[in-house]
């Protein structure tokens, strides 16, 4: 690992996807996550590659999708209305089999929303989005050094699974500064054969598609997405457990909402209540193995939200209902505080004793 | 009050790098000033991030008796980058210290270029470059002085004095700061300018072996 630097989280976003090989970056300009763009629109002249800033998202997906085809790393970044905007071409990515990565910085919604943070895209980024039977893995960072760290995993991902990946970060999370390392490892180099490069007439040509003129091939080829995903669902799924060990009370929460509810959990601990925190870090695939695992052990689950209740429903699924799950959420750009949480811990076991 | 042996100014003006502390050294400076017995008035003109304002210690300034002129949708879901009348207002009575919180890089210095007239009329002012060298498009002395010629073509005001502001957040220790003290004299070499103050967080200060240790008090946040 390198010296520690001191960098904002969307800073560290652009700077780790640079160390992971991307040299194309195409968006336009939106608070909370624009020092992407504009960190990108520094570096990248420095280091031979490409930014563009586009004249819309829908323009900065589809110019995505034609690098992702010809097999390099590319990146898009927006936040909240803009990835509406893109979830067409996202849809077009998932459907022609490429790796790229959509970063979305969530803020306040719906609609245009707000500039602060929010986790309400949960929906968008974990169900679809686009149209289609598709999925991304989408990775939700906690700290700046994991918004550089899963830049480079959804780019390895991306590739292994060829699928475009997101990394679903909130406001706070990219504009926050922490110490980071990034790597000095060269990114490893993957053969993509699919890609549209040229056939020095010594091959038949490649083709980028996702139109299926036969509805039984476009069937088949679901089909065998949907093996993949079930590989994705069986080996990717990652999360952090959290003073778990003898908990009796499971707080789940992710990203800027797993930072406050970890005072939380440990506040409630000095009160005595055996309480513990599971951050999911891949949402999709949602770590369903540790959280059926944690219904057996535990009284109760509480969801910790920047939305009205979306993650609510994977907990719900993953543990089969076998447990009460509560939901303590702030949105529209408001964060809950570790004491509105610790209420939600302390109602929670005191109504399922 | 001055560190390195100068007179004290009329205006401070605290202009850098993208998130290179200056909000921060801006709040403290004033609260040291007005604690030494000056009026001080401090002034938000960051039309560029819409985060982490002046106005974020608003109560501590409020206690301290330090007017803030802030723009009027700061901290709000309105990123409109509007400057409010007050601030010439700062600029013009000469009655108390101006301590003025410039946006980062060169972008964020176009704002001053409005005030930069009557500013260089009066004469009375310290331009200070906040200089942090771990932030990752700033490492060398050399990289800062570019960042620096920008601001000053940006903002029509040269610069007078460095302060130098090298941390790594939560992680900083005394020899993380006392690390990059070549860096920043290399800085006050290749720029002619001296160094105004060292700025650390206040419990790191009794480590740290400089002159003009400015101590600085930072916000809690909810997430740490």
């Amino acid at each position: 690992m390198a010296e520690k630097v001191l960098m904002k989280g969307n800073e560290a976003i652009a700077e780790a996807a640079i160390k992971a090989g991307c040299r194309h970056y195409f968006g336009y300009p939106i608070t909370p996550q624009t020092e992407i763009a504009a960190y990108m629109a520094k570096r990248m002249p420095k280091i031979g590659g490409t930014f563009l800033q586009a004249e819309s998202e829908v323009s900065a997906i589809n110019m995505v999708y034609g690098v992702a085809g010809a097999g390099f790393r590319v990146m898009t970044s927006s936040s909240s209305p803009g990835v509406s905007l893109k979830q067409e071409g996202i849809s077009y990515i998932a459907g022609a089999d490429l790796p790229a990565l959509i970063v979305n910085v969530q803020r306040g919604g719906p609609g245009l929303g707000g500039i602060q943070p929010s986790q309400s895209d949960y929906f968008q980024a974990t169900k679809g989005g686009g149209h289609g039977d598709y999925h991304l893995i989408v990775l939700a960072p906690a700290s700046v050094q994991e918004m550089a760290d899963l830049t480079i995993k959804a780019f390895d991902l991306a590739d292994k699974y060829r699928m475009p990946t997101m990394l679903l970060a909130d406001g706070t999370m990219g504009q926050m500064m922490e110490p980071v390392e990034l790597p000095d490892t060269p990114p490893a180099e993957v053969e993509k054969p699919w890609a549209v490069r040229g056939t020095e007439g010594k091959r038949t040509h490649n083709i980028i598609n996702s139109l299926y003129l036969d509805p039984e091939l476009l069937e088949k080829t679901n089909f065998e997405r949907f093996e993949r995903y079930a590989e994705i669902e069986e080996k990717e799924a990652m999360s952090e457990s959290f003073m778990m060990e003898d908990a009796e009370y499971c707080v789940v929460a992710f990203g800027i909402a797993a930072r406050v509810a970890k005072n939380a959990v440990v506040a409630a601990r000095k009160q005595g209540l055996k309480v513990g925190l599971i951050r999911p870090i891949t949402l999709w695939p949602f770590p369903k193995k540790v959280l059926a695992e944690a219904a057996d052990q535990v009284k109760g689950f509480l969801s910790v939200e920047l939305s009205m209740g979306q993650m609510i429903e994977d907990i719900k699924l993953a543990t089969a209902c076998q447990k009460p799950v509560e939901l303590c959420c702030r949105t529209g750009g408001m964060i809950p505080s570790p004491e509105q949480v610790l209420e939600s811990i302390e109602k929670l076991a005191k109504e399922n004793q | 009050m001055a560190g390195s042996n100068r007179s004290a100014k009329r205006i401070y003006l605290l202009a850098g790098h993208y998130g290179s502390g200056k909000t921060n050294i801006a709040v403290n400076l004033a609260l040291k000033l007005k604690a030494e017995g000056h009026q001080v008035r401090i002034a938000d003109l960051d039309i560029v991030n819409p985060y982490f304002r002046t106005k974020d210690s608003a109560d501590a300034l409020a206690q301290a008796g330090i007017p803030l002129i802030s723009p009027a949708f700061a901290n709000t879901n309105v990123d409109l980058p509007a400057l409010p009348a007050e601030v010439y207002g700062l600029v013009q009575q000469k009655d108390s210290i101006a301590i003025m919180d410039i946006g980062g890089d060169d972008r964020g210095a176009y704002a001053l270029g409005r005030y930069a007239p009557a500013i260089l009329e009066e004469n009375d002012y310290e331009m200070c470059y906040v200089a942090n060298f771990y932030r990752p498009l700033t490492p060398t002395p050399q990289d800062a002085l570019e960042v620096m010629r920008e601001i000053e073509q940006a903002a029509g005001i040269p610069f007078t004095a460095i302060i130098h502001n090298s941390n790594l957040g939560n992680a900083t220790d005394a020899n993380a700061v006392e690390a990059c003290f070549e860096k920043a004299n290399q800085l006050a070499a290749l720029s002619g300018l001296p160094i105004l103050y060292t700025a650390a967080r206040a419990d790191l200060c009794d480590d740290i072996h400089a002159e003009h240790l400015l101590p600085l008090t930072l916000q809690d946040k909810y997430y740490e």
